[in-house]
């Protein structure tokens, strides 16, 4: 399994799209590491510079339907090789979150008032999750604020994390 | 109970059911393209599995930056291309034969009601026009498509939609979708699918039926889909009649894929188009719509037409209505890219290609091209693009570059105002 947990990036916005993500003037790459400097390279978000806000960061919180758009497995690749293996969200498009299990990474949702509340404690300062995968939770500090919140994953979700991905799993079983 | 379409193609289709609400699937068709399959491939071959599930299910096309413009895109059309030869699948579309993916496979006839269809691309959904349920996928589940025909979905619930009264004249299919997307939001269908029902979608024909469902994944939906009727028929009806002894028997069977009357969905939507306008996106998400009226004036730097949304025949007839004996604004550069070498021929042999010719466009080679910023027409920053294609996402067909959707008959006639405008075939 990945190691999941670290230092958080805000972004404070709806339906960020894959294209934002990852543009497709890099989807001529074939390796995934080709694609690290370019991650969400075109976000629209005021006051957002990808390079020295995506330093050191290994977990995202966003707002609703994040990952819409493109089918890309791209989007959850960039992130990958940036050492970012979760992204906190209220929901997600399709896809996306699908993409992100089936690479064994995370995509968590969380219930509206409690995203609203991350921003709110959280948004503003340096900011650290870690991840209990065993028991769904999620922990977040930043200072001497300390907030704990368990999540729920679909089983298959899981599994797939746990198998290491969605090829190991088919291969095995059909 | 009675079943949604997706649900008796679920109950059909399955292999598995893992955990109670997710659903692995026998795939009928996987179809693939040179962006998301190369990266498939390399690691079927790195695990040691090169292998294909079924050659003649799997359908390949190079389509979206054709000709290949660099190093890079040429090795991504070499390692479709050799990998399609050495399993041989015969359907490959290379270079001379090819065109964009969701134009091309309906017009070969690949997708006939009922049937299951994955592609590593978001507007899979198109092939739903068939009364088939298609998906968008990721290269992971692309992959496992390619190596075992099955792919895993959580139980779609079913929005359906009624789509009611009776157009104004110059609305078309590409105004009544981005109504339909302005009015739920692009997370309005979210792990849904969409069902189009009512008198329009009777009405309408396949192309039209296919503008409609490409656009579903815009509002976040699985899969868009319309019941197959005697339009579907008629459609595929030279691809299936040594199938079928009559038109009617292919309609008996077809009709086994509608939707039951008693059918559960979780939402009903009736959106009447007796008052629709022509629409236009304004901002960077396609559920921003307005009234053309309400954008005209806007100055337009480029207008591109083609793409899955609005590449077809119909969609190319439509622009030269508009166009014929007219020249485009001598500060617009027109861009036509034909989805697919028959709509290529059909437009030529029609002389609807002199009329773009005449008007002053750029007719382009079939590929997605421009529409996602590859190549055949990438704005610069602060260029605005009027465009019939299906995203006006933040820098999708440039750094920069505003995008505002619309159908082929406003595009045309933006082109020749060189500000976004009304097509005269709109009737006020």
């Amino acid at each position: 399994m990945k190691p999941f947990g670290g230092n958080v990036l805000f972004l404070d916005r709806s339906d960020i799209n894959t294209d934002e993500i990852i543009p497709a003037r890099y989807l001529t790459e074939i390796s995934k590491e080709a694609l690290k400097p370019h991650l969400l390279e075109d976000l629209k978000l005021e006051g957002f510079d990808p390079a020295r806000d995506l330093a050191g960061k290994a977990a995202i919180v966003s707002r609703k339907n994040f990952g819409c758009g493109s089918s890309r497995e791209h989007a959850p690749w960039a992130l990958e090789v940036n050492g970012i293996h979760i992204v906190v969200a209220e929901n997600f498009a399709r896809i996306f979150r699908q993409n992100m299990f089936n690479c064994g990474m995370l995509a968590v949702e969380l219930p509206g008032e409690i995203i609203e509340e991350l921003f709110r404690t959280f948004g503003k300062g340096a900011t650290q999750v870690e991840v209990d995968f065993p028991h769904d939770r999620l922990t977040f500090t930043s200072g001497k604020v300390k907030r704990t919140y368990p999540y729920r994953l679909n089983p298959f979700d899981k599994t797939l994390v746990e198998a290491g991905g969605w090829v190991e799993y088919a291969d095995a079983k059909y | 109970m009675g079943k949604t379409i997706a649900e008796k193609i679920f109950d059909s289709h399955e292999v598995d059911r893992p955990f109670p609400d997710v659903r692995v699937l026998r795939l009928d068709r996987v179809f693939c393209h040179e962006i998301t399959t190369p990266t498939a491939i390399d690691d079927l071959v790195r695990r040691g599995k090169d292998r294909v599930f079924d050659p003649d299910k799997i359908k390949a096309v190079i389509d979206h930056v054709s000709p290949a413009k660099d190093e890079k895109t040429a090795l991504q059309g070499k390692i479709l291309r050799d990998w399609a030869r050495r399993h041989g699948i015969k359907d490959f579309f290379d270079i001379g034969a090819n065109g964009v993916c969701h134009a091309l496979f309906p017009e070969k006839g690949f997708v006939r009601p009922g049937f299951t269809v994955i592609m590593g691309d978001s507007h899979t959904c198109t092939h739903g026009a068939f009364g088939a349920f298609a998906a968008g996928v990721g290269t992971t589940d692309l992959e496992v498509g390619i190596l075992k025909g099955v792919c895993a979905f959580r139980t779609p619930k079913t929005l359906r939609i009624n789509v009611v009264g009776k157009p104004p004249a110059g609305v078309f299919a590409k105004d009544i979708i981005l109504g339909i997307i302005g009015k739920i939001g692009v997370n309005g269908a979210t792990d849904r699918v969409i069902e189009f029902h009512g008198p329009v979608i009777d009405a309408m024909s396949m192309e039209s039926r296919m503008t409609l469902c490409n656009m579903a994944v815009e509002a976040g939906a699985t899969s868009g889909i319309c019941q197959p009727d005697e339009r579907t028929v008629e459609y595929l009806w030279p691809f299936i009649r040594g199938e079928y002894a009559s038109r009617s028997q292919a309609l008996a069977d077809y009709s086994r894929w509608k939707s039951d009357p008693d059918a559960e969905y979780e939402k009903v939507i009736d959106f009447d188009v007796s008052t629709l306008e022509p629409l236009v996106t304004f901002g960077y998400k396609p559920d921003q719509v307005k009234p053309v009226r309400e954008m005209e004036g806007t100055r337009v730097d480029q207008v591109y037409i083609g793409s899955c949304t609005n590449g077809r025949f119909e969609d190319l007839e439509v622009a030269a209505t508009v166009l014929k004996g007219k020249k485009i604004h001598p500060q617009v550069r027109g861009i036509l890219a034909p989805a697919t070498p028959e709509v290529y021929r059909r437009a030529l042999e029609s002389g609807i290609l002199t009329i773009f010719l005449e008007a002053g466009f750029c007719v382009t080679n079939p590929t997605c091209g421009a529409c996602l910023g590859m190549s055949n027409g990438v704005l610069a920053p602060g260029e605005v693009c009027a465009s019939t294609t299906n995203r006006n996402f933040n820098g999708r067909m440039g750094k920069g570059g505003m995008i505002h959707l619309m159908s082929p008959a406003t595009a045309a006639a933006t082109a020749v105002a060189g500000v976004i405008t009304n097509s005269p075939l709109y009737a006020k």
